[in-house]
Protein backbone atom coordinates (compact mmCIF):
# COMPACT_ATOMS: atom_id res chain seq x y z
CA UNK A 1 0.00 0.00 0.00
CA UNK A 2 1.33 3.52 -0.46
CA UNK A 3 0.24 4.69 2.42
CA UNK A 4 3.08 6.76 4.19
CA UNK A 5 4.69 9.97 6.02
CA UNK A 6 6.94 12.10 5.38
CA UNK A 7 8.56 14.46 7.18
CA UNK A 8 10.88 17.86 7.47
CA UNK A 9 9.00 19.16 3.87
CA UNK A 10 7.09 22.23 4.13
CA UNK A 11 4.36 24.05 1.80
CA UNK A 12 5.75 27.83 1.61
CA UNK A 13 3.65 29.35 -0.86
CA UNK A 14 1.45 28.75 -3.33
CA UNK A 15 0.20 30.62 -7.06
CA UNK A 16 -2.16 30.15 -9.70
CA UNK A 17 -2.96 31.85 -13.39
CA UNK A 18 -6.17 31.87 -15.39
CA UNK A 19 -6.52 32.82 -19.05
CA UNK A 20 -7.97 35.94 -18.88
CA UNK A 21 -10.70 34.96 -21.56
CA UNK A 22 -14.02 33.17 -19.90
CA UNK A 23 -16.67 31.56 -21.49
CA UNK A 24 -19.96 30.88 -19.77
CA UNK A 25 -22.03 27.87 -19.29
CA UNK A 26 -24.87 30.11 -19.96
CA UNK A 27 -23.80 31.03 -23.51
CA UNK A 28 -23.54 27.37 -24.24
CA UNK A 29 -25.61 26.64 -26.75
CA UNK A 30 -25.56 22.77 -27.80
CA UNK A 31 -27.94 22.59 -24.79
CA UNK A 32 -31.72 24.21 -24.32
CA UNK A 33 -32.36 26.60 -21.67
CA UNK A 34 -33.37 23.94 -19.39
CA UNK A 35 -30.82 22.05 -20.00
CA UNK A 36 -28.41 24.65 -19.66
CA UNK A 37 -29.95 25.52 -15.93
CA UNK A 38 -29.58 21.26 -15.29
CA UNK A 39 -26.16 21.61 -16.07
CA UNK A 40 -25.26 24.13 -14.07
CA UNK A 41 -27.00 23.47 -11.10
CA UNK A 42 -25.92 19.71 -11.17
CA UNK A 43 -22.39 20.26 -11.81
CA UNK A 44 -22.02 23.90 -10.28
CA UNK A 45 -20.10 24.99 -13.18
CA UNK A 46 -21.16 28.51 -13.98
CA UNK A 47 -17.84 29.72 -16.41
CA UNK A 48 -14.76 28.56 -17.00
CA UNK A 49 -11.61 30.41 -18.35
CA UNK A 50 -10.05 28.94 -21.63
CA UNK A 51 -6.50 29.83 -23.05
CA UNK A 52 -6.08 31.70 -26.65
CA UNK A 53 -3.29 32.30 -29.15
CA UNK A 54 -1.96 28.54 -28.50
CA UNK A 55 -1.23 29.57 -24.48
CA UNK A 56 0.46 26.32 -22.94
CA UNK A 57 -0.04 24.99 -19.30
CA UNK A 58 3.22 26.06 -18.89
CA UNK A 59 3.11 29.37 -19.79
CA UNK A 60 0.14 29.79 -16.96
CA UNK A 61 2.72 27.50 -14.59
CA UNK A 62 5.38 29.86 -15.45
CA UNK A 63 3.90 33.13 -14.45
CA UNK A 64 2.48 31.76 -11.31
CA UNK A 65 6.05 30.65 -10.76
CA UNK A 66 7.75 33.69 -11.35
CA UNK A 67 5.04 35.39 -9.34
CA UNK A 68 5.39 33.11 -6.63
CA UNK A 69 9.01 33.20 -6.11
CA UNK A 70 8.65 37.29 -6.13
CA UNK A 71 6.27 37.09 -3.31
CA UNK A 72 8.71 34.63 -1.50
CA UNK A 73 11.47 36.36 -2.21
CA UNK A 74 13.46 33.57 -3.08
CA UNK A 75 16.24 33.79 -5.86
CA UNK A 76 15.72 31.01 -8.84
CA UNK A 77 19.45 29.95 -8.25
CA UNK A 78 18.21 28.66 -4.77
CA UNK A 79 15.80 25.85 -6.44
CA UNK A 80 17.30 22.61 -7.00
CA UNK A 81 14.19 20.78 -7.78
CA UNK A 82 11.50 21.14 -10.55
CA UNK A 83 8.37 18.82 -11.35
CA UNK A 84 5.73 19.73 -13.70
CA UNK A 85 2.12 17.52 -13.86
CA UNK A 86 0.05 17.89 -16.81
CA UNK A 87 -1.45 15.94 -19.75
CA UNK A 88 -1.25 19.06 -22.12
CA UNK A 89 2.98 19.23 -21.98
CA UNK A 90 4.61 21.53 -24.60
CA UNK A 91 5.91 18.78 -26.79
CA UNK A 92 5.62 15.17 -26.53
CA UNK A 93 9.23 15.31 -25.70
CA UNK A 94 11.46 16.86 -24.68
CA UNK A 95 9.97 16.87 -21.03
CA UNK A 96 8.26 20.53 -20.34
CA UNK A 97 9.68 21.22 -16.77
CA UNK A 98 13.18 21.23 -18.48
CA UNK A 99 11.88 24.07 -20.25
CA UNK A 100 11.10 25.77 -17.19
CA UNK A 101 14.20 24.90 -15.77
CA UNK A 102 15.91 27.21 -18.34
CA UNK A 103 12.59 29.48 -18.53
CA UNK A 104 13.06 30.00 -15.24
CA UNK A 105 16.43 30.68 -15.01
CA UNK A 106 16.95 27.51 -12.52
CA UNK A 107 20.63 26.20 -12.46
CA UNK A 108 21.90 23.27 -14.20
CA UNK A 109 22.44 21.52 -11.06
CA UNK A 110 18.71 21.29 -10.14
CA UNK A 111 16.84 18.38 -10.84
CA UNK A 112 13.93 18.45 -13.48
CA UNK A 113 11.26 15.94 -14.90
CA UNK A 114 7.28 15.44 -15.42
CA UNK A 115 4.90 13.16 -14.13
CA UNK A 116 1.77 12.34 -16.65
CA UNK A 117 -0.87 12.47 -14.24
CA UNK A 118 -4.10 14.69 -14.07
CA UNK A 119 -7.37 14.74 -11.79
CA UNK A 120 -4.95 13.28 -8.70
CA UNK A 121 -1.66 15.04 -10.48
CA UNK A 122 -1.34 17.37 -7.28
CA UNK A 123 -1.63 14.84 -5.04
CA UNK A 124 0.76 12.40 -6.58
CA UNK A 125 3.19 15.58 -7.22
CA UNK A 126 3.76 16.64 -3.62
CA UNK A 127 3.91 12.66 -2.83
CA UNK A 128 6.77 12.85 -4.86
CA UNK A 129 8.98 16.38 -4.79
CA UNK A 130 8.28 15.87 -0.81
CA UNK A 131 9.40 12.04 -0.43
CA UNK A 132 12.98 13.63 -2.77
CA UNK A 133 13.56 16.39 -0.70
CA UNK A 134 13.12 14.51 2.79
CA UNK A 135 15.38 11.75 1.70
CA UNK A 136 18.01 13.97 -0.64
CA UNK A 137 17.70 17.04 2.07
CA UNK A 138 16.88 19.20 -1.04
CA UNK A 139 16.58 22.83 0.32
CA UNK A 140 13.99 24.24 -2.10
CA UNK A 141 11.50 23.04 -4.63
CA UNK A 142 8.73 24.20 -7.57
CA UNK A 143 5.74 21.69 -8.06
CA UNK A 144 4.27 22.80 -11.43
CA UNK A 145 0.60 21.55 -12.07
CA UNK A 146 -1.88 22.10 -14.48
CA UNK A 147 -3.46 21.58 -17.68
CA UNK A 148 -4.98 22.92 -20.80
CA UNK A 149 -7.80 21.11 -21.41
CA UNK A 150 -9.45 23.29 -23.62
CA UNK A 151 -7.03 22.04 -26.18
CA UNK A 152 -8.53 18.72 -26.59
CA UNK A 153 -12.02 18.86 -26.05
CA UNK A 154 -14.24 19.33 -29.15
CA UNK A 155 -16.89 22.29 -28.98
CA UNK A 156 -19.58 20.16 -30.10
CA UNK A 157 -19.61 17.66 -27.30
CA UNK A 158 -21.79 18.66 -24.18
CA UNK A 159 -20.70 15.91 -22.45
CA UNK A 160 -17.20 17.22 -22.34
CA UNK A 161 -16.62 20.75 -22.93
CA UNK A 162 -18.87 22.71 -20.46
CA UNK A 163 -17.09 21.03 -17.71
CA UNK A 164 -13.37 21.99 -18.50
CA UNK A 165 -11.27 25.16 -17.57
CA UNK A 166 -7.54 26.07 -18.40
CA UNK A 167 -5.08 26.98 -15.41
CA UNK A 168 -1.70 26.61 -14.13
CA UNK A 169 -0.37 26.55 -10.74
CA UNK A 170 3.07 26.92 -9.10
CA UNK A 171 3.85 25.20 -5.05
CA UNK A 172 6.64 26.27 -3.55
CA UNK A 173 8.27 23.39 -0.91
CA UNK A 174 11.14 23.84 1.96
CA UNK A 175 12.86 21.62 3.83
CA UNK A 176 12.21 22.68 7.66
CA UNK A 177 13.40 20.06 10.35
CA UNK A 178 10.49 19.58 12.47
CA UNK A 179 7.23 21.10 10.47
CA UNK A 180 4.24 18.93 10.83
CA UNK A 181 4.40 15.58 8.36
CA UNK A 182 2.46 15.56 5.54
CA UNK A 183 0.68 11.95 5.12
CA UNK A 184 -0.27 10.18 1.73
CA UNK A 185 -2.34 7.54 0.66
CA UNK A 186 -2.40 6.88 -3.19
CA UNK A 187 -4.19 4.61 -5.78
CA UNK A 188 -4.23 3.49 -8.98
CA UNK A 189 -6.48 1.59 -10.91
CA UNK A 190 -5.74 0.83 -15.08
CA UNK A 191 -9.05 -1.29 -15.53
CA UNK A 192 -10.98 2.05 -15.71
CA UNK A 193 -8.54 3.34 -17.93
CA UNK A 194 -11.23 4.51 -21.02
CA UNK A 195 -12.98 6.33 -18.24
CA UNK A 196 -10.95 9.01 -19.40
CA UNK A 197 -9.50 9.02 -22.86
CA UNK A 198 -7.70 11.01 -25.88
CA UNK A 199 -7.62 7.34 -28.04
CA UNK A 200 -5.16 8.33 -30.80
CA UNK A 201 -1.84 10.32 -30.67
CA UNK A 202 0.34 7.66 -29.01
CA UNK A 203 1.96 4.77 -29.63
CA UNK A 204 -0.72 2.14 -29.21
CA UNK A 205 -2.98 4.16 -31.87
CA UNK A 206 -0.59 6.41 -33.87
CA UNK A 207 -1.91 9.45 -35.67
CA UNK A 208 -3.89 8.57 -39.05
CA UNK A 209 -5.86 10.43 -41.05
CA UNK A 210 -9.08 8.79 -39.58
CA UNK A 211 -8.05 10.42 -36.28
CA UNK A 212 -9.09 13.79 -37.08
CA UNK A 213 -12.62 12.40 -38.33
CA UNK A 214 -15.80 13.45 -36.54
CA UNK A 215 -18.18 11.26 -35.33
CA UNK A 216 -21.65 12.32 -34.06
CA UNK A 217 -21.93 9.72 -31.13
CA UNK A 218 -24.98 10.39 -30.04
CA UNK A 219 -27.39 13.96 -30.04
CA UNK A 220 -24.66 16.95 -29.02
CA UNK A 221 -21.80 14.63 -28.81
CA UNK A 222 -19.60 14.99 -31.63
CA UNK A 223 -15.76 14.03 -31.70
CA UNK A 224 -13.00 12.78 -32.90
CA UNK A 225 -10.01 10.24 -31.66
CA UNK A 226 -8.02 13.29 -30.96
CA UNK A 227 -10.15 14.86 -28.39
CA UNK A 228 -10.82 13.76 -25.12
CA UNK A 229 -13.42 11.09 -24.04
CA UNK A 230 -14.94 11.07 -20.76
CA UNK A 231 -17.40 8.90 -19.77
CA UNK A 232 -19.30 10.28 -16.52
CA UNK A 233 -21.21 8.34 -15.42
CA UNK A 234 -18.16 5.85 -14.73
CA UNK A 235 -16.48 8.41 -12.97
CA UNK A 236 -18.88 9.56 -11.13
CA UNK A 237 -19.36 5.49 -10.23
CA UNK A 238 -15.55 5.56 -9.27
CA UNK A 239 -15.32 8.76 -7.37
CA UNK A 240 -18.61 7.47 -5.24
CA UNK A 241 -17.09 4.22 -4.40
CA UNK A 242 -13.40 5.12 -3.99
CA UNK A 243 -12.75 8.07 -2.35
CA UNK A 244 -14.08 8.31 0.70
CA UNK A 245 -12.49 4.98 1.45
CA UNK A 246 -9.34 6.22 0.33
CA UNK A 247 -9.80 9.26 2.91
CA UNK A 248 -11.15 6.85 5.87
CA UNK A 249 -7.89 4.53 5.46
CA UNK A 250 -5.62 7.45 5.95
CA UNK A 251 -6.95 8.86 8.53
CA UNK A 252 -6.73 5.81 10.09
CA UNK A 253 -3.16 5.40 9.25
CA UNK A 254 -2.11 8.56 10.81
CA UNK A 255 -4.24 8.51 13.85
CA UNK A 256 -6.55 11.29 13.08
CA UNK A 257 -10.04 12.08 13.60
CA UNK A 258 -11.59 14.04 10.84
CA UNK A 259 -12.96 16.63 12.79
CA UNK A 260 -9.61 17.93 13.51
CA UNK A 261 -9.64 19.29 10.47
CA UNK A 262 -10.22 23.10 9.17
CA UNK A 263 -10.55 22.61 5.36
CA UNK A 264 -11.38 19.95 2.88
CA UNK A 265 -9.83 20.33 -0.52
CA UNK A 266 -11.00 18.05 -3.37
CA UNK A 267 -10.69 18.11 -6.53
CA UNK A 268 -12.75 20.00 -8.45
CA UNK A 269 -14.53 18.02 -10.63
CA UNK A 270 -18.62 17.92 -9.98
CA UNK A 271 -20.45 19.49 -7.25
CA UNK A 272 -23.16 16.82 -6.84
CA UNK A 273 -20.17 14.34 -7.16
CA UNK A 274 -18.09 16.17 -4.27
CA UNK A 275 -21.34 16.76 -2.29
CA UNK A 276 -21.83 13.05 -2.34
CA UNK A 277 -18.48 12.96 -0.95
CA UNK A 278 -18.62 15.23 1.40
CA UNK A 279 -22.02 14.45 2.82
CA UNK A 280 -20.31 10.43 2.66
CA UNK A 281 -17.26 11.64 5.25
CA UNK A 282 -19.86 13.85 7.36
CA UNK A 283 -17.86 17.20 6.64
CA UNK A 284 -19.32 20.46 7.30
CA UNK A 285 -20.02 22.52 4.52
CA UNK A 286 -18.31 25.46 5.45
CA UNK A 287 -15.32 23.50 5.61
CA UNK A 288 -15.34 23.08 1.81
CA UNK A 289 -14.57 25.86 -0.49
CA UNK A 290 -15.38 25.24 -4.36
CA UNK A 291 -13.96 27.18 -6.82
CA UNK A 292 -15.81 25.23 -9.51
CA UNK A 293 -18.43 27.59 -10.10
CA UNK A 294 -15.88 30.06 -11.12
CA UNK A 295 -12.67 27.76 -13.17
CA UNK A 296 -14.87 24.67 -14.09
CA UNK A 297 -12.48 21.49 -13.60
CA UNK A 298 -8.87 23.01 -14.16
CA UNK A 299 -7.44 19.02 -13.82
CA UNK A 300 -4.13 18.56 -11.49
CA UNK A 301 -4.71 22.88 -11.01
CA UNK A 302 -7.95 22.69 -9.26
CA UNK A 303 -6.50 21.35 -5.43
CA UNK A 304 -4.11 24.59 -5.48
CA UNK A 305 -6.44 27.08 -7.32
CA UNK A 306 -8.72 26.48 -4.55
CA UNK A 307 -6.36 27.05 -2.14
CA UNK A 308 -5.47 30.35 -3.61
CA UNK A 309 -8.88 31.27 -4.85
CA UNK A 310 -10.92 30.12 -1.49
CA UNK A 311 -8.57 30.00 1.44
CA UNK A 312 -5.73 32.25 0.70
CA UNK A 313 -6.84 34.73 4.10
CA UNK A 314 -7.37 31.49 5.81
CA UNK A 315 -4.78 30.01 5.53
CA UNK A 316 -2.01 32.80 5.93
CA UNK A 317 -1.57 32.96 10.07
CA UNK A 318 -1.43 29.77 12.39
CA UNK A 319 -1.27 26.24 11.47
CA UNK A 320 -4.21 24.91 9.54
CA UNK A 321 -4.95 21.41 8.75
CA UNK A 322 -6.35 20.25 5.59
CA UNK A 323 -7.40 17.26 3.74
CA UNK A 324 -6.64 17.16 0.01
CA UNK A 325 -8.26 14.58 -2.57
CA UNK A 326 -7.72 14.51 -6.27
CA UNK A 327 -9.35 11.43 -8.11
CA UNK A 328 -9.92 10.66 -12.15
CA UNK A 329 -8.44 10.00 -14.86
CA UNK A 330 -6.31 7.00 -15.09
CA UNK A 331 -7.73 6.14 -12.76
CA UNK A 332 -6.01 7.57 -10.81
CA UNK A 333 -6.54 8.61 -6.69
CA UNK A 334 -4.57 10.29 -3.56
CA UNK A 335 -5.75 11.70 -0.53
CA UNK A 336 -3.11 14.11 1.57
CA UNK A 337 -3.29 15.01 5.27
CA UNK A 338 -1.17 18.37 5.24
CA UNK A 339 -0.43 20.74 7.77
CA UNK A 340 -0.47 24.81 6.49
CA UNK A 341 1.11 27.45 8.49
CA UNK A 342 2.00 31.09 7.13
CA UNK A 343 1.25 29.77 3.95
CA UNK A 344 2.04 32.91 0.99
CA UNK A 345 -0.79 32.73 -1.60
CA UNK A 346 -0.46 35.16 -4.42
CA UNK A 347 -3.87 36.64 -6.12
CA UNK A 348 -5.49 33.96 -9.06
CA UNK A 349 -3.41 35.56 -12.06
CA UNK A 350 -4.52 36.04 -15.21
CA UNK A 351 -2.72 35.81 -18.27
CA UNK A 352 -3.59 37.16 -21.95
CA UNK B 1 -37.70 1.21 3.06
CA UNK B 2 -39.68 3.67 2.11
CA UNK B 3 -42.53 2.81 -0.53
CA UNK B 4 -42.71 2.66 -4.20
CA UNK B 5 -44.94 5.90 -3.86
CA UNK B 6 -42.19 7.31 -1.51
CA UNK B 7 -39.20 6.35 -3.44
CA UNK B 8 -41.06 8.18 -6.99
CA UNK B 9 -41.76 11.39 -5.26
CA UNK B 10 -38.32 11.43 -3.77
CA UNK B 11 -36.59 11.01 -6.94
CA UNK B 12 -38.63 13.68 -8.75
CA UNK B 13 -38.06 16.06 -5.88
CA UNK B 14 -34.01 15.21 -6.01
CA UNK B 15 -34.05 15.50 -10.20
CA UNK B 16 -36.06 19.29 -9.40
CA UNK B 17 -36.71 19.75 -12.94
CA UNK B 18 -39.75 18.13 -13.89
CA UNK B 19 -43.91 19.40 -13.45
CA UNK B 20 -44.78 17.65 -10.08
CA UNK B 21 -46.46 14.39 -11.15
CA UNK B 22 -44.87 13.88 -14.42
CA UNK B 23 -42.53 10.90 -13.01
CA UNK B 24 -45.03 7.78 -12.21
CA UNK B 25 -43.36 4.30 -11.25
CA UNK B 26 -44.60 3.05 -14.86
CA UNK B 27 -43.16 5.02 -17.49
CA UNK B 28 -40.25 4.51 -19.07
CA UNK B 29 -37.96 7.16 -17.54
CA UNK B 30 -35.71 7.53 -20.78
CA UNK B 31 -38.73 8.64 -22.56
CA UNK B 32 -39.31 11.82 -20.39
CA UNK B 33 -38.52 14.38 -22.76
CA UNK B 34 -35.74 15.90 -20.62
CA UNK B 35 -34.25 12.34 -19.47
CA UNK B 36 -30.60 13.12 -20.08
CA UNK B 37 -27.31 12.13 -18.29
CA UNK B 38 -27.91 14.35 -15.23
CA UNK B 39 -31.06 12.76 -14.77
CA UNK B 40 -29.09 9.36 -14.26
CA UNK B 41 -26.20 11.16 -12.36
CA UNK B 42 -28.51 13.20 -9.42
CA UNK B 43 -30.40 9.20 -9.28
CA UNK B 44 -27.22 8.09 -8.95
CA UNK B 45 -26.24 10.16 -5.97
CA UNK B 46 -29.71 10.18 -4.66
CA UNK B 47 -29.69 6.12 -3.85
CA UNK B 48 -26.29 6.37 -2.83
CA UNK B 49 -26.60 8.84 -0.58
CA UNK B 50 -29.92 7.53 0.99
CA UNK B 51 -29.32 3.64 0.95
CA UNK B 52 -26.09 3.36 0.11
CA UNK B 53 -26.81 0.87 -2.81
CA UNK B 54 -24.45 2.22 -6.01
CA UNK B 55 -25.98 1.69 -9.04
CA UNK B 56 -24.14 1.89 -12.20
CA UNK B 57 -24.85 3.45 -15.45
CA UNK B 58 -24.91 -0.21 -16.76
CA UNK B 59 -27.91 -0.56 -13.89
CA UNK B 60 -29.20 2.62 -15.25
CA UNK B 61 -29.50 1.09 -19.53
CA UNK B 62 -30.69 -2.54 -17.91
CA UNK B 63 -33.38 -0.52 -15.67
CA UNK B 64 -36.55 1.26 -17.64
CA UNK B 65 -38.78 2.24 -15.13
CA UNK B 66 -38.81 3.42 -11.29
CA UNK B 67 -40.40 0.49 -10.40
CA UNK B 68 -37.43 -1.28 -11.98
CA UNK B 69 -35.25 1.01 -10.45
CA UNK B 70 -36.95 0.60 -6.93
CA UNK B 71 -36.97 -3.25 -7.34
CA UNK B 72 -33.25 -3.10 -7.93
CA UNK B 73 -32.56 -1.62 -4.81
CA UNK B 74 -34.38 -3.46 -2.76
CA UNK B 75 -32.61 -6.45 -3.60
CA UNK B 76 -29.05 -5.39 -3.13
CA UNK B 77 -30.36 -3.79 0.77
Amino acid sequence: MALFTINNVIISGISACVPKNEELNSDYNLLTENEKNLLIKTTGIERRRIAQNNTTTSDLCYTSAVALLKKLNWDSSEIDLIIFVSQSPDYYLPATSILLQDRLKLPKTAMAFDINLGCSGYVYGLSVISSLMATAKIKKALLLSGDVSSFSINKKDKSAYPLFGDAGTATALSYKEGCEPIHYNLQSDGGGYEAIIITDGGVRNPINKDSFEETEIEKGITRSKINLKLEGMDIFNFSLREVAPNINNLLSFANKEINSFDFFVMHQANKLMNESIRKKLKIDAEKVPYSLDKYGNTSSASIPLTIVSELKEKLKGEKKNLIISGFGVGLSWASALICTENLICTQVLEYE
Amino acid sequence: MMTLEEFVKNVELEIDDLPPGTLTAEINYRDLETWSSMYALIIIAYVDSTFSVMLTGEDLRNCNTVKDLYNLINSRL
